[in-house]
Protein backbone atom coordinates (compact mmCIF):
# COMPACT_ATOMS: atom_id res chain seq x y z
CA UNK A 1 0.00 0.00 0.00
CA UNK A 2 3.21 2.39 0.73
CA UNK A 3 6.27 1.51 -0.52
CA UNK A 4 9.37 3.44 0.02
CA UNK A 5 12.40 2.86 -1.85
CA UNK A 6 15.70 4.23 -1.67
CA UNK A 7 15.34 7.37 -0.01
CA UNK A 8 18.25 9.63 0.16
CA UNK A 9 17.29 12.95 2.75
CA UNK A 10 19.52 15.72 3.40
CA UNK A 11 19.32 18.53 5.63
CA UNK A 12 21.94 21.15 4.32
CA UNK A 13 24.36 18.80 4.35
CA UNK A 14 23.58 16.73 7.04
CA UNK A 15 22.70 13.24 5.57
CA UNK A 16 20.20 12.47 7.97
CA UNK A 17 18.34 9.43 6.09
CA UNK A 18 20.36 7.24 3.48
CA UNK A 19 18.78 4.86 0.74
CA UNK A 20 16.16 3.80 3.02
CA UNK A 21 13.54 1.37 1.95
CA UNK A 22 10.39 -0.09 3.09
CA UNK A 23 7.01 -0.96 2.68
CA UNK A 24 3.69 -1.01 4.46
CA UNK A 25 0.68 -3.30 3.21
CA UNK A 26 -3.10 -2.85 3.89
CA UNK A 27 -4.13 -3.43 7.45
CA UNK A 28 -0.43 -4.06 9.17
CA UNK A 29 0.92 -2.25 11.86
CA UNK A 30 4.53 -1.62 11.22
CA UNK A 31 6.84 -0.40 13.39
CA UNK A 32 9.90 2.19 12.59
CA UNK A 33 12.64 1.70 15.74
CA UNK A 34 15.60 3.02 16.42
CA UNK A 35 17.64 5.66 18.75
CA UNK A 36 17.11 8.90 18.98
CA UNK A 37 18.80 10.99 16.01
CA UNK A 38 18.56 7.77 13.87
CA UNK A 39 16.42 9.84 10.96
CA UNK A 40 12.97 8.19 12.06
CA UNK A 41 11.00 11.42 11.85
CA UNK A 42 12.87 12.79 8.48
CA UNK A 43 12.16 9.77 6.83
CA UNK A 44 8.30 9.91 8.28
CA UNK A 45 8.14 13.61 7.44
CA UNK A 46 9.78 12.73 4.06
CA UNK A 47 6.56 10.59 3.30
CA UNK A 48 4.10 13.20 4.79
CA UNK A 49 5.35 15.81 2.38
CA UNK A 50 7.25 18.09 4.86
CA UNK A 51 10.30 16.94 3.43
CA UNK A 52 11.28 16.23 -0.31
CA UNK A 53 13.68 13.76 -0.75
CA UNK A 54 17.00 14.08 -2.71
CA UNK A 55 16.51 10.85 -4.39
CA UNK A 56 14.40 7.55 -4.27
CA UNK A 57 10.60 7.50 -4.85
CA UNK A 58 7.35 6.74 -2.64
CA UNK A 59 4.82 5.19 -3.97
CA UNK A 60 0.97 5.03 -2.13
CA UNK A 61 -1.84 3.53 -3.51
CA UNK A 62 -0.02 2.60 -6.84
CA UNK A 63 0.44 6.31 -7.04
CA UNK A 64 3.88 8.36 -6.78
CA UNK A 65 3.65 10.74 -4.25
CA UNK A 66 7.86 11.46 -4.06
CA UNK A 67 7.59 15.46 -4.41
CA UNK A 68 3.48 16.52 -3.68
CA UNK A 69 3.01 18.68 -1.17
CA UNK A 70 2.11 17.82 2.04
CA UNK A 71 -1.75 18.88 1.43
CA UNK A 72 -1.72 16.37 -1.83
CA UNK A 73 -0.44 13.18 0.42
CA UNK A 74 -2.79 14.36 3.06
CA UNK A 75 -5.50 14.47 0.76
CA UNK A 76 -4.35 11.04 -1.26
CA UNK A 77 -5.21 9.57 2.02
CA UNK A 78 -1.94 10.09 4.45
CA UNK A 79 -2.26 11.60 7.74
CA UNK A 80 0.94 12.39 10.12
CA UNK A 81 0.80 12.73 13.28
CA UNK A 82 3.98 14.66 14.22
CA UNK A 83 6.29 13.84 17.07
CA UNK A 84 5.06 16.58 20.37
CA UNK A 85 2.11 16.57 18.62
CA UNK A 86 1.72 19.88 17.47
CA UNK A 87 -1.86 20.51 18.38
CA UNK A 88 -3.33 24.19 18.28
CA UNK A 89 -2.57 25.26 21.13
CA UNK A 90 -4.97 28.06 21.48
CA UNK A 91 -7.83 26.67 19.62
CA UNK A 92 -10.54 25.07 21.12
CA UNK A 93 -10.38 21.05 21.19
CA UNK A 94 -13.37 20.80 18.90
CA UNK A 95 -11.82 23.33 16.37
CA UNK A 96 -8.48 21.01 16.08
CA UNK A 97 -10.62 18.31 15.24
CA UNK A 98 -12.69 20.22 12.39
CA UNK A 99 -9.16 21.27 11.10
CA UNK A 100 -8.31 17.89 10.64
CA UNK A 101 -11.25 17.71 7.88
CA UNK A 102 -10.08 20.75 6.53
CA UNK A 103 -8.71 19.44 2.95
CA UNK A 104 -12.12 17.68 2.75
CA UNK A 105 -14.66 19.97 4.23
CA UNK A 106 -17.11 21.52 2.43
CA UNK A 107 -20.54 22.97 3.28
CA UNK A 108 -22.48 19.87 1.94
CA UNK A 109 -20.22 17.38 4.23
CA UNK A 110 -20.81 18.91 7.55
CA UNK A 111 -23.41 16.35 8.69
CA UNK A 112 -20.45 13.64 7.85
CA UNK A 113 -17.22 15.55 9.48
CA UNK A 114 -20.04 15.74 13.00
CA UNK A 115 -20.67 12.28 12.71
CA UNK A 116 -16.80 11.74 12.29
CA UNK A 117 -16.43 14.32 15.22
CA UNK A 118 -18.62 12.32 17.35
CA UNK A 119 -16.75 8.59 16.54
CA UNK A 120 -13.59 10.15 17.69
CA UNK A 121 -15.42 11.90 20.54
CA UNK A 122 -16.59 8.09 22.24
CA UNK A 123 -13.22 6.77 21.51
CA UNK A 124 -11.71 9.63 23.61
CA UNK A 125 -14.57 10.52 26.18
CA UNK A 126 -12.28 13.00 27.63
CA UNK A 127 -11.84 14.80 24.31
CA UNK A 128 -15.35 15.72 24.40
CA UNK A 129 -15.36 16.63 28.02
CA UNK A 130 -12.95 18.99 27.19
CA UNK A 131 -14.00 20.11 23.80
CA UNK A 132 -14.72 23.92 24.66
CA UNK A 133 -11.07 24.44 26.12
CA UNK A 134 -8.18 25.62 24.21
CA UNK A 135 -5.73 22.19 22.87
CA UNK A 136 -2.90 23.71 25.19
CA UNK A 137 -4.77 23.13 29.01
CA UNK A 138 -4.73 19.20 27.86
CA UNK A 139 -2.49 17.12 29.76
CA UNK A 140 0.61 15.80 27.60
CA UNK A 141 -1.77 12.39 27.38
CA UNK A 142 -5.09 13.77 26.04
CA UNK A 143 -2.83 16.08 23.79
CA UNK A 144 -2.02 13.15 21.84
CA UNK A 145 -5.36 11.68 22.13
CA UNK A 146 -6.25 14.95 20.37
CA UNK A 147 -3.06 14.68 17.66
CA UNK A 148 -4.74 11.27 16.99
CA UNK A 149 -7.89 12.31 16.95
CA UNK A 150 -7.09 15.46 14.74
CA UNK A 151 -5.49 12.93 12.16
CA UNK A 152 -8.33 10.62 11.59
CA UNK A 153 -10.62 13.64 10.82
CA UNK A 154 -8.98 13.76 7.95
CA UNK A 155 -10.51 10.00 6.89
CA UNK A 156 -7.01 8.60 6.26
CA UNK A 157 -6.10 4.89 5.16
CA UNK A 158 -2.50 5.19 6.51
CA UNK A 159 -1.70 6.73 9.68
CA UNK A 160 1.93 7.65 10.64
CA UNK A 161 2.46 8.19 14.28
CA UNK A 162 6.15 9.47 15.40
CA UNK A 163 6.54 8.92 19.28
CA UNK A 164 2.94 8.93 20.19
CA UNK A 165 4.42 7.55 23.65
CA UNK A 166 6.83 10.28 24.32
CA UNK A 167 6.95 12.33 27.37
CA UNK A 168 4.20 10.55 28.67
CA UNK A 169 3.73 7.94 31.28
CA UNK A 170 3.91 4.09 30.66
CA UNK A 171 0.35 2.93 31.46
CA UNK A 172 -0.89 6.32 29.17
CA UNK A 173 1.15 4.72 26.30
CA UNK A 174 -0.08 1.57 26.84
CA UNK A 175 -3.32 2.54 26.47
CA UNK A 176 -2.94 4.88 23.57
CA UNK A 177 -1.28 1.77 21.89
CA UNK A 178 -4.37 -0.30 22.35
CA UNK A 179 -6.28 2.37 20.75
CA UNK A 180 -3.94 2.02 17.95
CA UNK A 181 -4.39 -1.34 17.97
CA UNK A 182 -8.17 -0.80 17.52
CA UNK A 183 -8.47 1.16 14.77
CA UNK A 184 -6.56 -1.46 12.99
CA UNK A 185 -8.77 -4.09 13.77
CA UNK A 186 -11.80 -2.06 13.40
CA UNK A 187 -11.35 0.27 10.86
CA UNK A 188 -8.75 -1.24 8.46
CA UNK A 189 -6.51 1.62 9.21
CA UNK A 190 -2.97 1.08 8.11
CA UNK A 191 -0.33 2.14 10.50
CA UNK A 192 3.51 2.86 10.38
CA UNK A 193 4.75 3.74 13.71
CA UNK A 194 8.22 5.04 14.90
CA UNK A 195 8.77 4.42 18.38
CA UNK A 196 11.87 4.77 20.32
CA UNK A 197 10.09 2.33 23.10
CA UNK A 198 10.37 -0.17 20.89
CA UNK A 199 9.11 -3.01 23.10
CA UNK A 200 6.24 -1.77 22.84
CA UNK A 201 5.78 -1.16 19.57
CA UNK A 202 7.18 -4.57 18.12
CA UNK A 203 4.25 -5.72 20.46
CA UNK A 204 1.71 -4.35 18.89
CA UNK A 205 3.57 -4.55 15.32
CA UNK A 206 3.50 -7.10 12.50
CA UNK A 207 6.38 -5.85 11.13
CA UNK A 208 9.60 -4.17 12.26
CA UNK A 209 12.80 -1.78 10.95
CA UNK A 210 15.63 -0.78 12.81
CA UNK A 211 16.90 2.25 11.47
CA UNK A 212 20.40 3.30 12.53
CA UNK A 213 21.78 6.49 11.51
CA UNK A 214 19.87 6.95 8.37
CA UNK A 215 20.09 3.57 7.36
CA UNK A 216 17.69 0.76 7.74
CA UNK A 217 19.96 -2.34 9.05
CA UNK A 218 17.39 -4.91 10.11
CA UNK A 219 13.58 -5.81 9.36
CA UNK A 220 11.71 -8.69 9.83
CA UNK A 221 8.51 -9.94 11.67
CA UNK A 222 8.00 -8.24 14.92
CA UNK A 223 8.53 -11.42 17.06
CA UNK A 224 11.65 -11.82 15.65
CA UNK A 225 13.02 -8.41 16.03
CA UNK A 226 11.77 -8.76 19.65
CA UNK A 227 13.79 -12.16 19.87
CA UNK A 228 16.81 -10.41 17.94
CA UNK A 229 20.54 -10.67 20.21
CA UNK A 230 21.39 -7.17 18.23
CA UNK A 231 17.68 -5.61 18.74
CA UNK A 232 17.68 -6.76 22.72
CA UNK A 233 21.29 -5.48 23.70
CA UNK A 234 20.47 -2.25 21.14
CA UNK A 235 17.07 -1.46 22.18
CA UNK A 236 14.95 -3.39 24.32
CA UNK A 237 17.83 -3.32 27.38
CA UNK A 238 17.17 0.23 27.20
CA UNK A 239 13.70 0.25 27.64
CA UNK A 240 13.40 -1.56 30.85
CA UNK A 241 15.48 1.83 32.07
CA UNK A 242 13.66 4.31 30.60
CA UNK A 243 10.19 3.20 32.09
CA UNK A 244 11.78 2.97 35.97
CA UNK A 245 13.08 6.63 34.84
CA UNK A 246 9.75 7.73 34.22
CA UNK A 247 8.37 5.98 37.04
CA UNK A 248 10.52 7.65 39.26
CA UNK A 249 10.11 11.13 37.79
CA UNK B 1 -26.35 81.17 35.10
CA UNK B 2 -22.80 81.69 33.81
CA UNK B 3 -21.14 78.83 36.18
CA UNK B 4 -24.06 76.33 34.28
CA UNK B 5 -23.46 77.71 30.94
CA UNK B 6 -19.71 77.04 31.08
CA UNK B 7 -20.47 73.53 32.59
CA UNK B 8 -22.54 73.47 29.08
CA UNK B 9 -19.91 74.53 26.75
CA UNK B 10 -16.86 71.46 28.60
CA UNK B 11 -19.95 69.03 28.14
CA UNK B 12 -20.15 70.23 24.55
CA UNK B 13 -16.70 70.42 24.22
CA UNK B 14 -16.46 66.64 25.32
CA UNK B 15 -18.82 65.72 23.44
CA UNK B 16 -16.82 66.91 20.65
CA UNK B 17 -13.83 65.31 21.36
CA UNK B 18 -15.04 61.95 22.13
CA UNK B 19 -16.43 62.17 18.50
CA UNK B 20 -13.76 63.35 16.79
CA UNK B 21 -11.02 60.81 19.29
CA UNK B 22 -13.97 57.93 17.78
CA UNK B 23 -13.74 58.96 13.94
CA UNK B 24 -9.53 59.03 14.58
CA UNK B 25 -9.60 56.20 16.31
CA UNK B 26 -11.22 53.84 13.94
CA UNK B 27 -8.41 54.13 11.81
CA UNK B 28 -6.32 53.67 13.95
CA UNK B 29 -8.11 50.51 14.87
CA UNK B 30 -8.63 49.27 11.20
CA UNK B 31 -4.99 49.77 10.86
CA UNK B 32 -4.41 47.62 13.97
CA UNK B 33 -6.61 44.90 12.75
CA UNK B 34 -4.27 44.60 9.40
CA UNK B 35 -0.90 44.11 11.65
CA UNK B 36 -3.48 41.40 13.73
CA UNK B 37 -4.17 39.48 10.54
CA UNK B 38 -0.91 39.17 9.44
CA UNK B 39 0.49 38.29 12.91
CA UNK B 40 -2.22 36.07 13.03
CA UNK B 41 -1.05 34.39 9.98
CA UNK B 42 2.17 34.28 10.10
CA UNK B 43 3.68 35.85 13.26
CA UNK B 44 5.14 38.90 11.66
CA UNK B 45 4.43 42.27 12.43
CA UNK B 46 4.00 43.92 8.93
CA UNK B 47 5.57 47.30 9.51
CA UNK B 48 4.66 48.60 5.94
CA UNK B 49 0.66 48.30 7.28
CA UNK B 50 0.67 52.46 7.56
CA UNK B 51 1.63 52.61 4.01
CA UNK B 52 -1.39 50.45 2.62
CA UNK B 53 -3.32 53.27 4.26
CA UNK B 54 -0.88 55.43 2.59
CA UNK B 55 -1.66 53.82 -0.75
CA UNK B 56 -5.31 53.62 -0.46
CA UNK B 57 -5.82 57.70 -0.28
CA UNK B 58 -3.09 58.41 -2.28
CA UNK B 59 -4.70 56.04 -5.04
CA UNK B 60 -8.18 57.30 -4.69
CA UNK B 61 -6.81 61.12 -5.06
CA UNK B 62 -5.08 60.25 -8.40
CA UNK B 63 -7.40 58.12 -10.01
CA UNK B 64 -10.02 60.66 -8.84
CA UNK B 65 -7.68 63.89 -10.46
CA UNK B 66 -5.89 62.17 -13.45
CA UNK B 67 -8.46 59.63 -14.44
CA UNK B 68 -11.27 61.85 -13.87
CA UNK B 69 -13.25 58.89 -12.20
CA UNK B 70 -16.09 59.42 -10.28
CA UNK B 71 -15.30 59.37 -6.49
CA UNK B 72 -16.82 55.50 -5.99
CA UNK B 73 -14.69 53.83 -8.64
CA UNK B 74 -11.85 55.98 -7.95
CA UNK B 75 -12.28 54.38 -4.29
CA UNK B 76 -13.25 51.14 -5.28
CA UNK B 77 -10.11 51.09 -7.78
CA UNK B 78 -7.54 52.51 -5.29
CA UNK B 79 -8.41 49.80 -2.73
CA UNK B 80 -8.32 46.61 -5.65
CA UNK B 81 -4.99 48.09 -6.48
CA UNK B 82 -3.35 48.22 -2.64
CA UNK B 83 -4.78 44.75 -2.52
CA UNK B 84 -2.58 43.57 -5.08
CA UNK B 85 0.34 45.19 -3.58
CA UNK B 86 -0.25 43.60 -0.81
CA UNK B 87 -0.04 40.28 -2.78
CA UNK B 88 2.72 41.44 -4.37
CA UNK B 89 4.56 42.05 -1.33
CA UNK B 90 4.14 38.73 -0.03
CA UNK B 91 5.14 36.82 -2.99
CA UNK B 92 8.09 38.60 -4.25
CA UNK B 93 9.53 39.68 -0.77
CA UNK B 94 8.48 37.56 2.43
CA UNK B 95 7.87 33.88 0.05
CA UNK B 96 10.88 33.42 -1.72
CA UNK B 97 13.05 34.11 2.22
CA UNK B 98 9.70 32.82 4.20
CA UNK B 99 12.58 30.21 6.06
CA UNK B 100 14.37 33.02 7.65
CA UNK B 101 13.27 33.93 10.81
CA UNK B 102 10.59 36.19 12.40
CA UNK B 103 12.48 39.19 13.20
CA UNK B 104 14.77 38.73 9.68
CA UNK B 105 11.01 38.98 8.03
CA UNK B 106 9.76 42.31 10.53
CA UNK B 107 13.14 44.01 9.18
CA UNK B 108 11.96 43.06 5.55
CA UNK B 109 8.95 44.84 5.84
CA UNK B 110 10.62 48.01 7.33
CA UNK B 111 12.40 47.75 3.86
CA UNK B 112 9.33 47.49 1.82
CA UNK B 113 7.52 50.54 3.84
CA UNK B 114 10.37 52.69 2.88
CA UNK B 115 10.30 51.47 -0.66
CA UNK B 116 6.52 52.17 -0.64
CA UNK B 117 7.14 55.73 0.77
CA UNK B 118 9.96 56.42 -1.55
CA UNK B 119 8.41 55.40 -4.87
CA UNK B 120 5.07 57.46 -4.02
CA UNK B 121 7.08 60.66 -3.13
CA UNK B 122 8.91 59.99 -6.55
CA UNK B 123 5.59 59.83 -8.36
CA UNK B 124 3.37 62.38 -6.48
CA UNK B 125 5.90 64.18 -4.79
CA UNK B 126 5.25 66.09 -0.78
CA UNK B 127 2.64 67.92 -1.49
CA UNK B 128 -0.54 67.53 0.90
CA UNK B 129 -3.78 66.13 -1.12
CA UNK B 130 -7.17 66.18 -0.03
CA UNK B 131 -10.40 63.95 -0.98
CA UNK B 132 -13.74 64.93 -1.09
CA UNK B 133 -16.32 63.51 1.36
CA UNK B 134 -18.85 60.90 0.25
CA UNK B 135 -21.48 62.76 1.49
CA UNK B 136 -20.70 66.48 1.86
CA UNK B 137 -19.34 68.43 3.92
CA UNK B 138 -22.55 70.14 6.13
CA UNK B 139 -21.82 69.32 9.66
CA UNK B 140 -24.43 67.36 11.47
CA UNK B 141 -25.52 68.46 15.03
CA UNK B 142 -25.20 65.26 17.26
CA UNK B 143 -26.28 66.42 21.33
CA UNK B 144 -25.12 70.35 20.11
CA UNK B 145 -21.80 68.90 19.04
CA UNK B 146 -21.10 69.56 15.79
CA UNK B 147 -20.43 66.17 13.45
CA UNK B 148 -18.75 65.72 10.19
CA UNK B 149 -20.82 63.53 7.80
CA UNK B 150 -17.58 61.53 6.95
CA UNK B 151 -17.31 60.71 10.67
CA UNK B 152 -20.39 58.68 10.05
CA UNK B 153 -18.92 56.43 7.11
CA UNK B 154 -15.88 56.03 9.06
CA UNK B 155 -17.70 54.45 12.02
CA UNK B 156 -20.09 52.25 10.52
CA UNK B 157 -17.34 51.22 7.96
CA UNK B 158 -15.58 49.96 10.87
CA UNK B 159 -17.92 48.87 12.93
CA UNK B 160 -18.79 46.28 9.65
CA UNK B 161 -15.41 45.49 8.70
CA UNK B 162 -14.38 44.53 12.39
CA UNK B 163 -17.61 42.49 12.76
CA UNK B 164 -16.97 40.48 9.17
CA UNK B 165 -13.39 39.63 10.23
CA UNK B 166 -14.37 38.57 13.86
CA UNK B 167 -16.79 36.11 12.22
CA UNK B 168 -14.11 34.89 9.65
CA UNK B 169 -11.47 34.19 12.50
CA UNK B 170 -13.96 32.54 15.16
CA UNK B 171 -16.88 31.08 13.03
CA UNK B 172 -15.68 29.72 9.27
CA UNK B 173 -13.06 27.02 9.09
CA UNK B 174 -11.01 29.52 6.54
CA UNK B 175 -10.58 31.62 9.48
CA UNK B 176 -9.50 28.87 11.76
CA UNK B 177 -6.96 27.20 9.09
CA UNK B 178 -5.35 31.18 8.82
CA UNK B 179 -5.04 30.77 12.78
CA UNK B 180 -3.98 27.65 12.74
CA UNK B 181 -1.05 28.59 10.39
CA UNK B 182 0.75 30.74 13.08
CA UNK B 183 -0.32 28.35 15.98
CA UNK B 184 1.50 25.12 14.61
CA UNK B 185 2.57 25.57 10.89
CA UNK B 186 3.80 22.10 10.74
CA UNK B 187 0.88 20.53 11.61
CA UNK B 188 -1.28 23.05 9.31
CA UNK B 189 0.55 21.63 6.10
CA UNK B 190 -0.23 18.81 7.69
CA UNK B 191 -4.17 18.49 7.95
CA UNK B 192 -3.69 19.68 4.39
CA UNK B 193 -3.55 23.63 4.64
CA UNK B 194 -1.87 25.56 2.01
CA UNK B 195 -0.06 27.85 4.14
CA UNK B 196 1.67 29.90 1.57
CA UNK B 197 -2.20 30.57 0.23
CA UNK B 198 -2.75 31.71 3.10
CA UNK B 199 0.00 33.46 4.34
CA UNK B 200 -0.63 35.12 0.51
CA UNK B 201 -4.68 35.98 1.99
CA UNK B 202 -3.07 37.58 4.98
CA UNK B 203 -1.23 40.14 3.23
CA UNK B 204 -4.41 40.43 0.65
CA UNK B 205 -6.53 40.88 3.61
CA UNK B 206 -4.38 43.26 5.84
CA UNK B 207 -3.91 45.33 2.47
CA UNK B 208 -7.61 45.73 1.75
CA UNK B 209 -8.56 46.81 5.19
CA UNK B 210 -5.31 49.09 5.42
CA UNK B 211 -6.95 50.74 2.26
CA UNK B 212 -10.25 51.03 3.29
CA UNK B 213 -9.00 53.02 6.41
CA UNK B 214 -7.00 55.38 4.48
CA UNK B 215 -9.97 55.76 1.53
CA UNK B 216 -12.12 56.67 4.65
CA UNK B 217 -9.91 59.07 6.83
CA UNK B 218 -8.49 60.86 3.93
CA UNK B 219 -11.58 63.02 3.25
CA UNK B 220 -11.62 64.39 7.20
CA UNK B 221 -7.20 64.58 7.23
CA UNK B 222 -5.70 64.57 4.13
CA UNK B 223 -3.02 62.75 2.58
CA UNK B 224 0.74 63.09 1.58
CA UNK B 225 3.27 60.56 0.81
CA UNK B 226 4.39 60.05 3.89
CA UNK B 227 1.21 59.59 5.87
CA UNK B 228 1.65 56.11 6.73
CA UNK B 229 4.66 56.28 9.31
CA UNK B 230 2.44 57.89 11.75
CA UNK B 231 -0.42 56.01 11.06
CA UNK B 232 1.10 52.72 11.04
CA UNK B 233 2.64 53.80 14.91
CA UNK B 234 -0.19 54.38 15.83
CA UNK B 235 -2.35 51.14 14.25
CA UNK B 236 0.67 49.27 15.94
CA UNK B 237 0.44 51.04 19.04
CA UNK B 238 -3.17 49.94 19.43
CA UNK B 239 -2.72 47.44 18.98
CA UNK B 240 -0.28 46.18 21.50
CA UNK B 241 -2.63 48.84 23.87
CA UNK B 242 -5.42 46.00 22.65
CA UNK B 243 -3.09 42.24 22.93
CA UNK B 244 -1.42 41.51 19.80
CA UNK B 245 -3.46 39.23 17.67
CA UNK B 246 -6.87 39.80 19.27
CA UNK B 247 -9.27 41.65 16.34
CA UNK B 248 -11.08 42.62 18.50
CA UNK B 249 -8.32 44.12 21.32
CA UNK B 250 -6.95 45.94 18.05
CA UNK B 251 -10.07 47.93 17.17
CA UNK B 252 -10.66 48.59 20.57
CA UNK B 253 -6.97 49.65 21.31
CA UNK B 254 -7.37 52.18 18.23
CA UNK B 255 -11.22 53.63 19.93
CA UNK B 256 -9.00 54.38 23.13
CA UNK B 257 -6.23 55.53 21.77
CA UNK B 258 -8.10 58.27 19.27
CA UNK B 259 -10.09 59.40 22.29
CA UNK B 260 -6.99 60.11 24.59
CA UNK B 261 -5.43 61.31 21.98
CA UNK B 262 -8.34 63.65 21.14
CA UNK B 263 -8.96 64.78 24.75
CA UNK B 264 -5.17 65.01 25.47
CA UNK B 265 -4.93 67.60 22.38
CA UNK B 266 -8.10 69.57 23.30
CA UNK B 267 -7.68 69.64 27.29
CA UNK B 268 -3.77 69.54 27.51
CA UNK B 269 -2.43 70.69 24.16
CA UNK B 270 -2.16 69.81 20.90
CA UNK B 271 1.69 69.80 20.61
CA UNK B 272 1.56 66.79 22.71
CA UNK B 273 -1.16 64.96 20.42
CA UNK B 274 1.15 62.42 19.29
CA UNK B 275 3.19 61.76 22.44
CA UNK B 276 0.22 60.66 24.47
CA UNK B 277 0.12 57.62 22.41
CA UNK B 278 3.32 56.18 23.05
CA UNK B 279 3.38 57.67 26.57
CA UNK B 280 0.43 55.29 27.16
CA UNK B 281 1.71 52.37 24.96
CA UNK B 282 5.33 52.57 27.16
CA UNK B 283 2.96 52.98 30.86
CA UNK B 284 1.12 49.44 29.51
CA UNK B 285 4.26 47.58 28.39
CA UNK B 286 5.34 48.42 32.08
CA UNK B 287 1.99 47.05 34.11
CA UNK B 288 0.31 44.76 31.70
CA UNK B 289 2.67 43.44 28.50
CA UNK B 290 -0.11 40.90 27.57
CA UNK B 291 -2.21 43.92 26.90
CA UNK B 292 -5.58 45.31 27.86
CA UNK B 293 -7.60 42.31 26.48
CA UNK B 294 -4.51 40.28 26.45
CA UNK B 295 -4.43 37.03 27.79
CA UNK B 296 -1.62 35.32 29.40
CA UNK B 297 -0.61 32.18 27.58
CA UNK B 298 -2.38 29.07 27.63
CA UNK B 299 -0.54 26.21 28.04
CA UNK B 300 0.40 23.65 30.33
CA UNK B 301 3.27 21.56 29.50
N1 LIG C 1 15.79 20.62 10.94
C1 LIG C 1 16.97 19.96 10.94
N2 LIG C 1 18.08 20.58 10.48
C2 LIG C 1 19.27 19.94 10.46
N3 LIG C 1 19.46 18.68 10.88
C3 LIG C 1 18.38 18.01 11.34
C4 LIG C 1 17.09 18.62 11.40
N4 LIG C 1 16.23 17.73 11.91
C5 LIG C 1 16.95 16.61 12.16
N5 LIG C 1 18.25 16.78 11.82
C6 LIG C 1 19.32 15.77 11.93
O1 LIG C 1 18.95 14.65 11.16
C7 LIG C 1 19.20 13.46 11.84
C8 LIG C 1 17.95 12.65 12.01
O2 LIG C 1 17.05 13.34 12.85
P1 LIG C 1 15.58 12.84 13.15
O3 LIG C 1 14.96 12.41 11.89
O4 LIG C 1 14.88 13.88 13.94
O5 LIG C 1 15.87 11.57 14.06
P2 LIG C 1 14.89 10.75 15.02
O6 LIG C 1 13.50 11.17 14.74
O7 LIG C 1 15.17 9.33 14.67
O8 LIG C 1 15.31 11.06 16.42
C9 LIG C 1 19.85 13.85 13.16
O9 LIG C 1 21.24 13.77 13.01
C10 LIG C 1 19.44 15.28 13.35
O10 LIG C 1 20.44 15.99 14.06
MG1 LIG D 1 12.16 11.93 16.01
Amino acid sequence: MLTIKNIDVFYGKIHAVRRASLHVRRGEIVALIGGNGAGKTTLLSTVSGLLRPAAGNIVFDGQEITRLGADRIVRAGISHVPEGRLVFKPLSVEDNLLLGSYHRFSFKLKQEITEDMEAIYSMFPVLKERRKQPAGTLSGGEQQMLAIGRALMARPKVLLLDEPGMGLAPNITQEIFKHIVSLRDKFGLTVLLVEQNARSALKIADRGYVLETGRIVLQGPAEELLQNKDVQRAYLGRDITDQVEISNE
Amino acid sequence: MLVLGETVMVLLDYIQFLISGLTVGSTYGLTALGFTIIFNTTGIINFAQGEFLMLGGMLSVFLLKFLNLGLLPAVLLAIIITTCVGALIERFTIRPVQKSSTINLIIITIGISIFIRGVAMLLWGKDTYALPSFSGDTPLSFFGASMHPQSIWILSITLVLLCLLKFFFARTIYGKAMLACSFEKKAAYLVGINVQRMVLFSFMISALVGAIGGVILTPLTMTSFDVGILLGLKGFAACILGGLGNPFGAAAGGLILGVLESFGAGIVSSAYKDAITFIVLLLLLFVKPSGLFGQAEVERV
